[in-house]
């Protein structure tokens, strides 16, 4: 005999941390143009051209840039779309 | 070639008949590595009563293949194993369904190609695709020279990058109407 499994993900600590928005990161890299990678913030997200220049000079300037924030999930799929269009992104917890 | 221009609905650039063969070559080798990436997937019977498919859990050896398929964060590796398993198929299928476009939208003797904003778009992730396979074995640096002298093995090869990243450039403004 069996029961139906929770369907309900499962809650990551205690203390509310299921809930902590995470964010996605562009990482610098030497190959990826500047003109693609503003591209690629536009189409991806919808940013402005100014918006998106922004956080392409911070991510050659400073090495970095969070380009996107929210749940486990929707940043996945953020990271998985930048990956498919060649850039380097991760992913991490907001702390 | 001349830079891409956007006419109408359409970007369009003439390609000599070796920048083409060029291409679709290169574009053939990256096609090549995800294919024997796919192959060394896991048989996972659970995945066939499913259709679940899962990817490995761990980053390729190769350095061209794990610059293609980064890693999803740098935190905690069980969680990146994880989220490489669940998305590298879907990723692949991306990059090769881009791959596809250019080889069936770039003439193999080369001339005109015409391309509307999806194709182009498709373009601009597989050309970039290339370029990170060959900047990386090139081991390219943010202060890369133009030309290297000739007597580095890499001299040839860096021009052909070069070439792409001009192919690229040209077809973001064209895209983006600049």
């Amino acid at each position: 005999m069996t029961s139906p499994v929770e369907m309900e993900r499962p809650e990551v600590d205690e203390a509310g941390a299921a809930d902590t928005p995470w964010k996605t990161i562009v990482w610098n890299d030497p190959v990826n143009l500047m003109s693609y990678v503003t591209y690629v913030l536009q189409t991806l997200f919808g940013y402005s051209k100014d918006k998106a220049t922004q956080l392409m000079l911070d991510v050659h300037h400073k090495g970095r840039a969070i380009v996107s924030s929210g749940s486990r999930d929707k940043v996945e799929v953020d990271v998985a779309k930048l990956h498919a269009a060649g850039l380097w992104a991760t992913m991490e917890r907001d702390r | 070639m001349r830079p891409w221009q956007r006419t109408g609905d359409e970007v369009v650039a003439t390609l000599e008949p070796q920048e083409a063969q060029l291409l679709r070559v290169m574009i053939d080798q990256i096609r090549e590595l995800f294919a024997a990436r796919t192959a060394q997937a896991p048989v996972d019977e659970l995945a066939a009563l499913t259709g679940i498919r899962s990817g490995p859990s761990t980053a390729p050896d190769d350095r061209v293949l794990a610059r293609l398929l980064p890693d999803f964060t740098r935190d905690d590796d069980v969680l990146a194993g994880g989220l490489r398993s669940l998305h590298e198929p879907e990723l692949i299928d991306a990059k090769d369904g881009v791959a596809a476009v250019v080889l069936r939208t770039c003439p193999p003797d080369g001339g005109a190609v015409r391309l509307d904003d999806e194709q182009a778009a498709a373009w601009l992730s597989a050309i970039n695709d290339v370029r990170l396979a060959l900047g990386t074995v090139l081991e390219v640096s943010e202060d890369m020279p133009d030309e290297l002298p000739r007597e580095d093995p890499r001299s040839a090869h860096l021009g052909v990058y070069h070439w792409l990243t001009y192919m690229q450039e040209s077809l973001v403004l064209a895209v983006s109407g600049e």
